[in-house]
């Protein structure tokens, strides 16, 4: 096959939808590397504050609908509510599930997360439903998109663009703010940050508020590109975006947002070229062979343990 | 000013200090020394709040403040140096000593505290733009002082800022040392295993063994003692 006939449309709608997919994975993966870089713990019920943000907004979305608010609004409006919710979602877990373990040994922390993750399943299963959910188409078609939409449409621009604001937000926040250097202080020397005069305990409690929204906007944008929600989208999500965090290298933020991206276009050509049956095993064997070569992820450090 | 009052600090099941008292008064540089592993950081330790004390006292202008959080005895006006300086490796010289700044909200007079900081270490002038990680020992240390400085603190104590540097860096960090004391008539608690090079600075001095507080004595004294002289003065 000559570079001619390549068919590059067909590459170019799976690197489009590779990169939709990605951009999801790294704004939950955020969410586990800031606590993971802070406190060291992997926030398994991670994964069920993206699904709650997603069922939130679908039931703001409902009521809004029949006070006839229209379309963009509506998801915008909803959005903000659902990161509200996950804030204080994220805030209450921190206080309830790892607060009272600070100390512990580190096992004990990870079990109670393991906990609230299957609570909260079980939480949202029992109060809402067990069944799929329709989730409202609420991005029109916009009309410039019209040449391209063949190749992405406009749910993925909005996707896409969202991610990037976001993004940008946080880098912001994280370089220049008072709370993102009290967190980036705290990252590096906990107790030399208690000694600058920082309270650790609000750090905390800020990066899982933060963790949480990143992951409620997710849960909006990826609900209305599935069009379809339950109460098990946190488990699945989760673990990719985990996955997408350890390839990156744990603790490191851009490294989550490179591994989002790596995931999500690996899954994609893997799904595009060879078999969507297979998308996982690709994602997950990349894993396994970044881990082999590259035990720390692709921007990780390999960490010096002091004896 | 500062009073530590039968002060008992356990880690764990192990008591790090055993009845501990020590005094500081305004302006006085006072110094702990002792062996390795004597408690002398923890003494510290205590004092910030990170090991709070299972008992005793510590007053700081005649308010008890043994059960405060690390953040509000900074914000009394205590700061600490720690051992092994501790600068926030990802962050510059002009990041981390904003963070010495991270209680207070005068940004003009931060701007010019850190000006005067680096009049202090002018090298810090240099890096600042450089990441705390790649600064050398000693400019470390000028940095983690710097830091200290940054919160205003009424009382500044320094843990082992000799650890680790060339004679002629710890002979310059103590002329420095000597200095914030003298123009800014600063409270000076410092902790030293090089215990000549404390004394000589020091106005009144700590010794401290295996978590007990064995001696204290003016700092001229001190030096002519047998017992410190043989023990910790290689004399």
């Amino acid at each position: 096959m000559s570079f001619l006939d390549f068919d590059w449309e067909y590459f170019l709608l799976l690197f489009a939808g590779g990169l939709v997919k990605g951009s999801i994975y790294a704004l939950i993966a955020l969410g586990y590397t800031m606590v993971y870089g802070i406190i060291q713990l992997i926030n398994f019920a991670h994964g069920e504050i993206y699904m709650i943000g997603a069922f939130v907004a679908l039931m703001v979305s409902g009521v809004l609908t029949i006070y006839g608010f229209s379309g963009v609004s509506i998801l915008v409006l909803a959005a903000i509510v659902a990161m509200i919710y996950a804030a204080a979602y994220g805030f209450t877990l921190e206080r309830i599930a790892y607060r009272p373990l600070r100390g512990a040994p580190r096992l004990s922390p990870l079990i109670s997360a393991i906990g609230m993750s299957l609570f909260l399943q079980n939480y949202v299963m029992l109060s809402q439903t067990p069944d799929f959910l329709r989730f409202p188409s609420l991005i029109p078609d916009f009309a410039f998109m019209e040449p391209i939409a063949h190749i992405i449409n406009s749910v993925e621009v909005v996707i896409l663009g969202t991610t990037v604001i976001t993004m940008l937000g946080l880098t912001y926040l994280i370089k220049f703010t008072k709370v993102g250097k009290a967190m980036r202080a705290t990252q590096q020397d906990m107790t030399m940050a208690r000694l600058v005069g920082i309270n650790s305990d609000r750090v905390i409690s800020m990066t899982f508020v933060i963790g949480s929204v990143l992951a409620a906007i997710g849960g909006v944008l990826i609900a209305s590109r599935l069009e379809q929600i339950n109460f098990m989208i946190g488990f699945l999500a989760g673990v990719k975006a985990f996955t997408a965090a350890v390839l990156g290298g744990i603790g490191n933020i851009p490294g989550a947002v490179l591994g989002g991206l790596v995931l999500g276009l690996t899954e994609s050509m893997a799904a595009g070229y060879i078999s969507s049956a297979y998308e996982d095993v690709f994602a997950f064997g990349l894993l396994v062979l970044i881990l082999t070569f590259r035990p720390a992820g692709l921007l990780g450090k390999a960490v010096k343990q002091k004896v | 000013m500062l009073k530590l009052q039968d002060i008992n600090t356990f880690y764990g099941n192990i008591q790090a200090l055993k009845g501990v008292s020590i005094t500081i008064e305004k302006g006085e540089i006072v110094t702990l020394i002792g062996a390795n592993g004597a408690g002398k950081s923890t003494t510290l330790m205590t004092l910030s709040g990170v090991v709070p004390p299972r008992s005793g006292e510590i007053l700081f202008r005649d308010e008890p403040i043994q059960n405060l959080a690390p953040e509000k005895i900074v914000k009394m006006g205590i700061c600490q140096v720690p051992e092994g300086r501790r600068i926030f490796p990802q962050m510059t010289v002009l990041e981390n000593l904003e963070m010495g700044a991270f209680l207070r909200n005068d940004k003009d007079i931060i701007r010019q505290d850190i000006d005067m900081v680096m009049d202090y270490f002018p090298i810090l002038a240099q890096r600042r733009n450089q990441l705390g990680g790649t600064l050398s020992g000693g400019e470390q240390q000028m940095l983690a002082i710097s830091r200290g400085l940054m919160s205003r603190p009424e009382v500044l104590l320094l843990d082992e800022p000799s650890l680790g540097l060339a004679p002629i860096i710890i002979q310059q960090i103590f002329e420095i040392i000597r200095k914030i004391n003298k123009e800014q008539l600063m409270t000076i608690f410092l902790v030293e295993q090089n215990a000549m090079q404390a004394l000589k600075l020091a106005d009144r001095g700590y010794v401290m063994e295996t978590g007990r507080i064995t001696l204290e004595d003016d700092a001229d004294k001190l030096l002519d003692n047998e017992e410190v002289k043989k023990a910790y003065l290689g004399i």
